[in-house]
């Protein structure tokens, strides 16, 4: 689905991303940690197309397409859709207007997407205006869920969510995900599913969110450099005990 | 000839105050075609079932005037003036004609005007509409326009003003004096489409009483050559409330210097002031001031411009307070697109172009109450067209 080869990337001249390798596979749930500062945010928007960040090396391929310079839009069409960390707001839209956009011709029942993550209210609101932090994240995959990506990026989905809401989130997420409850099926139903469910790279500082979702695999990036991959579980389990200072030497 | 001298002002006798004058129609419907557009564009619907009464002056001509509901009055000025003797007290009383070269030219060599009266308690139904329109090249317009809201009633008007295509120099002098009287509310709807050599000199003042409501709604999004404007509201009753709503849009060759003066002078008064401006190569000056002369009174001031792409947008908010225990405050922004809000957009599947226009709207959607449909599906093709100016 995504493959990232050699990836570098610079802002205003400084490097923020060197030598990043990633292979997303169809129907794979991909986790990534890193440190603050670490190029997590900047990889996200690398891959949705952000002006800010120059690919100075490397290439991104998308369901085959080589889509390194692609305008944005292109690429959301294609079907790329991020949860950003901290949207704009745009005045005098409403989020009822921003979802319809998201849905483009697709049919979408707004009124109840929005009442799904408990959003009804701000329906008429401009889009993302004095949200609190729980509600950005619920807004962010309200519009998603319009906009139905086949490589779904989210970045920090959990983080500032209060407990009742992270359930909320984690089905939403689930669903947007195809990826229906979260239990390990038999071999028919896997097979079903993978034909079915999207791919997505989650970032997450806490791993709260792997209560909820089906992690395939996890990454650390750190400083720029893609650290290692292997079970999301397991890495998370080493950044809780040793912290990243461990995990850097480690040379999975 | 028809030049601005250095004070920014243009000498009226360089216009020729004369017109042939135009047939009375009795049948809106039987307009003609090339009118009827220009009409419609500023609000003006032909099918006027969806109005309670309507003016139209053409150069000097009352082509059509009348009303529907009970309790609403239109009449031209000229014959308002014949049949009610107390009105020349509501003429020129805070306007004076030696307040500058263009209200001394309107007392000189006056024309027509309107003249809409809600008797006391009378609520319109529907919008009244009227529409100034000048067709001969060079006619320079004058009128005077005398609106009374009586007590508790409430009357909407869509005012209009437009010029044909195919004149192409006007000068337009308004004198207008709108009286809210207590309780009563006036929502007036100001729609202008102009030219790129039309001059345009409204003078207006308002009154409103106590409890009374006056919401001033101004949309200019069309190239208009000079306009210069500042109307005054004088909140002289308790409780009494004014709301203005401005959204000017200005392509090259466009000089907009307009505002809104408000005097807090009662207990409890209160103003608000919002305006966007947005200029693809044309001038704007955006002003608001509001001035407060009791204590316990409240204003607002908001003035956002976004310059496209090139263009002066001047903001001047301006606050006054003469007295203690008075709460004002101004917002005022002017800026270009955030990057941020059009890649947003774009990460949701619209191109540069439509994210652009989205913002655009958003922007100029300040939340002008009771504009017809009409007028908004020509609020989204000026955006359109905006846009096309920028690229
Ligand atoms: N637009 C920008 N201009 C300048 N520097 C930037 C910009 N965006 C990010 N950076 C810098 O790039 C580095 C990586 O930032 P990024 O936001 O990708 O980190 P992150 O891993 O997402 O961190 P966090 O966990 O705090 O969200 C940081 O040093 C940051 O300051
Ligand atoms: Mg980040």
């Amino acid at each position: 689905m995504l493959r990232i080869e050699d990836l570098r990337v610079e802002i205003g001249g400084k490097a923020v991303l060197q030598n990043v390798n990633l292979h997303i596979p169809a129907g794979e749930t991909h986790i990534l940690f890193g440190p603050n500062g670490s190029g997590k945010t900047s990889l996200m928007l690398t891959i949705m197309g952000y002006s800010n960040y120059k690919v100075t090396r490397g290439r991104i391929t998308f369901k085959g397409e080589d889509i390194t310079y692609l305008p944005i839009h292109e690429r959301a069409r294609l079907g790329i859709g991020v949860s950003f960390q901290r949207p704009p707001t745009i005045n005098g839209l409403s989020l009822r207007k921003m979802v319809e956009i998201c849905s483009s011709d697709r049919e979408a029942n707004v009124d109840h997407l929005a009442e799904q993550v408990n959003l009804s209210s701000f329906l008429e609101r401009d889009v993302n205006a004095n949200l609190s932090g729980g509600e950005i994240k619920r807004s962010e995959l309200l519009q998603l869920s319009a906009q139905q990506p086949d490589l779904v990026l989210l970045d920090e989905p959990e983080s500032g969510v209060d407990l009742e809401n992270i359930a909320l989130l984690g089905e939403s997420i689930n669903a947007l995900l195809n990826r229906g409850v979260k239990r390990s099926g038999s071999d028919v139903h896997k097979g079903m599913m993978q034909k079915r469910s999207k791919s997505a790279l989650v970032i997450t500082h806490t791993g709260h969110i792997l209560d909820y979702i089906t992690a395939d695999r996890g990454q650390v990036l750190n400083n720029g450099v893609m650290q290692c991959s292997q079970n999301a579980r397991e890495i998370l389990k080493w950044i809780r005990e040793y912290g990243y200072q461990e995990c850097m030497t480690c040379t999975n | 000839m028809y030049k601005l001298d250095s004070n920014g002002e243009v000498n009226p006798k360089d216009f020729s105050t004369e017109a042939e004058s135009h047939d009375y129609i009795e049948d809106l419907a039987q307009i003609d075609g090339s009118d009827t557009a220009e009409f419609e564009n500023v609000g003006v619907e032909t099918d006027d079932s969806n109005r309670s009464a309507t003016f139209i002056l053409k150069d000097l001509s009352v082509v059509h005037c009348k009303s529907k509901q009970e309790g609403i009055e239109v009449l031209k000025i000229t014959e308002a003036m014949d049949k009610y003797d107390w009105l020349k007290d509501y003429m020129w009383k805070d306007i004076s004609p030696e307040k500058d070269i263009y209200t001394q030219q309107a007392s000189e060599s006056p024309g027509e005007g309107f003249f809409i009266r809600a008797e006391k308690g009378v609520v319109s139904k529907r919008p009244v509409q009227t529409c100034l329109h000048i067709s001969k090249e060079g006619f320079a317009q004058n009128v005077h326009n005398i609106v009374i809201v009586e007590e508790g009633a409430e009357l909407h008007v869509i005012a209009g003003c437009s010029t044909a295509r195919h004149a192409e120099r006007g000068l337009h002098i308004g004198v207008s004096e709108f009286y809210v009287k207590k309780g009563a509310t006036l929502k007036y709807t100001m729609v202008h489409d102009w030219g790129e050599k039309i001059f345009v000199r409204p003078r207006t003042v308002t009154h409103v009483d106590e409890g009374g409501v006056y919401i001033s709604n101004y949309i200019s999004m069309k190239p208009v050559g000079s306009l210069q404007m500042n109307p005054i509201t004088y909140l002289d009753g308790k409780d009494s409330i004014a709301r203005f709503n401005s959204v000017l849009v200005a392509a090259g060759g466009t000089d907009m210097d307009t505002g809104s003066v408000v005097v807090l002078g009662a207990e409890n008064a209160r103003a608000e002031i919002i305006s966007r401006a947005i200029t693809t190569g044309g001038n704007i000056i955006a002003r608001g001031s509001i001035i407060g002369n009791v204590p316990g009174v409240r204003g607002h001031l908001e003035c956002k411009g976004l310059i496209l792409n090139d263009g002066l947008l001047h903001a001047i908010p301006e606050l006054e307070a003469h007295a203690p225990n008075v709460e004002m405050s101004h917002e005022a922004a002017v800026g270009k697109i955030d990057q941020r809000e059009i890649e947003y957009l774009m990460a949701r599947g619209l191109d540069e172009d439509e994210a652009i226009s989205t913002i655009v709207r958003g922007f100029l959607n300040v939340d002008i109450e009771g504009l017809p449909p009409s007028l908004v599906r020509k609020l989204d093709r000026v955006i359109a067209d905006t846009q096309d100016d920028m690229m």
